[in-house]
């Protein structure tokens, strides 16, 4: 069974003259264990793309299918619990991390857990466990400030792990890095990726990290135009 | 995890400078509440003090307190005639002012009868008034030691006791006197003007083709005496024997000419309705605007201690987080920021209260009123906070 699938998903915003097509007809699978690449220019699509996936955007027409789950199918299916599907099925990494700065890497990473039922005994063990599996065991009480650019990225990919999601969603991660630490965590999304058994999905800009992807799909004016499968 | 204290123990000193200027606004709130209770205490004091069923003072006066009464002393012999009062005494009150240690001072005399009603309800230092003349009593506030002399109408008046907490209903202390001497003091005429006042007299006598020379000097000492008379009392004070009918009483004595019987009720009625009124209403137009500018202010915390966490509020909703547990965290902050500036306000006016040069009167039906207000207050500030933080959009966690 595929982690993600989607066909024809298109979103369409405004009307009339005002329409502007920011998706258009892309049709996919990824499989869990796959490390994928969205790739285009700004505006080309890439975070609709993301945005839809992930629950945040209402699609047009078309259909994703998430985990087995149908998730939209020319739309949300009315009574859709999005919170849920967020919290049990997706994992997020962004490019600025969107830790939350009053709370410490364990505490950032517990919040996920408790979203989704576990208490904060066994929230706080789990939480430890992954950190100190990312190299973060030195830096479980800091909080976001302190850490560098690198450690606030590896803690955000152990929120999005927390709840072992099927698909993670990432925007841009390495952005906000240097060579070395975008390669680090490319190669840590990679190993998270087949370990787990997750998909991920990044969406970037980045040329420097596309050696890192399974696949690649390049997005052009809303749509798929290109394909490219890495042999890694 | 409690999200709302995080964020506070992150934010600590802007929390805590937020809640103290918070809680210097709710101090002057109960501050208000106080003072308004302490006009209340003030304005009543004598009148509880004296514990009369009946005040009868001038026909169409609303006397002693709020207008002039002037009445003859003897008529407390008629009135303990009437059936069912049990004792009735001649009081007078005036309010003086004189400069003492070149700052002004002024204080309220009370004149009774020894052995009578009205006097000075507690000494807390020294002894009552044994003596009939010169002797005087003061309260503890008019800062004059036992053994001194305070000199009024011309004559020295030794300290011979301390009273307490005894104040007019203007917020001046009570001092007491007999009612001889009050009377003296109030009423007498100095010696020019006695003499003057006999001259005059005599003139006039003379000149009547009725008396001879002789009756007129003969008579003249005799009328003198009737009209300087200084026998007169601001109110006579009944108490009823037990069982006595009070409405029975007041209606027997509104029967005679000349006088009008007052209720202890009536007495409060005039004093808290119609003397302390507009400042009672100034006080709670007072204490409702500062609320509501608490309201206000509490708000615009709230709500921008939101909008710092526009970006939070959106991560947490795209990672699952439930409504509740953002509602949660906006809810708490507000009411923990009420509950601290009102600890604050409380504890500021609690160490302060005794500086006030009024009587401050702490009571629990107003603190724990304000609490509640606070706390509605709070919930609904948050509400602003909560309305923008519902409309935050997942998608706003995302992009750089």
């Amino acid at each position: 069974m595929y982690a993600v699938q989607i066909e024809n998903l298109t979103k369409i915003y405004g009307s009339g003259h005002t329409e502007v097509v920011a998706l258009a007809d892309a049709t996919f699978d990824v499989a869990p264990g796959e490390l994928v690449g969205i790739l285009g220019p700004s505006g080309s699509g890439k975070t609709t793309l993301l945005t839809t996936i992930g629950l945040v955007t209402e699609p047009t027409r078309g259909r994703v299918v998430l985990d087995g789950e149908v998730i939209a199918e020319d739309g949300w299916p009315p009574g859709l619990d999005l919170k849920r599907i967020r919290r049990e099925k997706l994992g997020f990494i962004f490019q600025a991390h969107n830790l939350i700065p009053f709370l410490s890497a364990v505490e950032n990473v517990m919040i996920a857990l408790e979203n989704n039922g576990f208490g904060a005994k066994e929230a706080r063990t789990r939480s430890i466990e992954l950190l100190e599996s990312l190299g973060l065991g030195h830096r479980l009480n800091h909080y976001p400030a302190l850490l560098s650019g690198g450690e606030s990225q590896r803690t955000a990919i152990a929120r999005a792990l927390a709840n072992q999601p099927r698909v993670i969603l990432a925007d841009e991660p390495t952005a906000a890095l240097d060579t070395e630490n975008g390669k680090n965590v490319m190669g840590l999304l990679k190993k998270l990726a087949v370990e787990n058994n997750s998909a991920i999905l990044v969406v970037t800009h980045d040329q420097r990290m596309v050696e890192g992807f399974d696949r690649i799909f390049t997005f052009s004016d809303g749509r798929i135009v290109n394909e490219t499968r890495n042999n890694v | 995890m409690n999200l709302a204290l995080r964020d506070i123990r992150h934010q600590k000193s802007r929390f805590i400078q937020t809640c103290l200027g918070l809680g210097l606004l709710l101090g002057v709130v109960m501050s208000m509440s106080g003072i308004y209770r302490g006009l209340f205490t003030d304005a009543t004091g004598i009148l509880n003090a004296t514990a009369a069923d009946l005040w009868v003072v001038q026909q169409d006066t609303s006397g002693p307190f709020a207008a002039t009464s002037r009445i003859p002393e003897e008529i407390k012999y008629r009135i303990r005639a009437v059936p069912g009062v049990a004792q009735a005494s001649a009081l007078s009150f005036q309010n003086i002012q004189s400069e003492r240690h070149g700052a002004p001072f002024r204080f309220f005399l009370v004149g009774y009868e020894l052995g009578g009603m009205g006097g000075p309800p507690i000494i807390v230092a020294g002894r009552p008034i044994r003596q009939k003349h010169y002797e005087i009593v003061v309260d503890r506030a008019m800062k004059i030691g036992l053994g001194e002399q305070l000199q009024l109408g011309g004559d020295d008046y030794t300290i011979v006791g301390h009273t307490a907490k005894m104040v007019s209903s203007a917020g001046d202390p009570v001092a007491y006197v007999t009612l001889a001497d009050a009377q003296k003091i109030q009423f007498k005429d100095d010696n020019n003007a006695i003499r003057n006042s006999r001259e005059k007299l005599a003139s006039q006598l003379e000149r009547l083709p009725v008396l001879s020379p002789n009756q007129a000097s003969q008579l003249t000492p005799q009328i003198a005496k009737i009209v300087g008379s200084t026998h007169i009392a601001n109110t006579v004070v009944a108490r009823l024997s037990p069982g006595a009918d009070l409405a029975e009483v007041q209606d027997r004595i509104s029967r005679w000419n000349h006088y009008r019987p007052l209720t202890g009720k009536d007495q409060e009625h005039i004093l808290t309705e119609g003397m302390i009124k507009k400042a009672k209403m100034q006080l709670g137009m007072f204490r409702g605007i500062l609320l509501v500018i608490s309201g206000v202010i509490i708000s615009l915390i709230i709500y921008t201690m939101t909008l710092d966490k526009l970006r939070v509020i959106a991560t947490l909703k795209l990672i699952g987080t439930r409504n509740r547990v953002i509602v949660g965290l906006i809810l708490q902050q507000s009411l923990l920021m009420g509950v601290i500036a009102y600890v604050i306000g409380f504890v500021l006016i609690a160490l302060t209260r005794d500086k006030f040069p009024r009587r401050w009167d702490l009571v629990a039906i107003d603190l724990q009123l304000l609490f509640g207000i606070v706390i509605l207050i709070c919930i609904g500030a948050s509400l602003v906070g909560i309305r923008k933080a519902m409309r935050v959009e997942p998608a706003e966690a995302l992009g750089g």
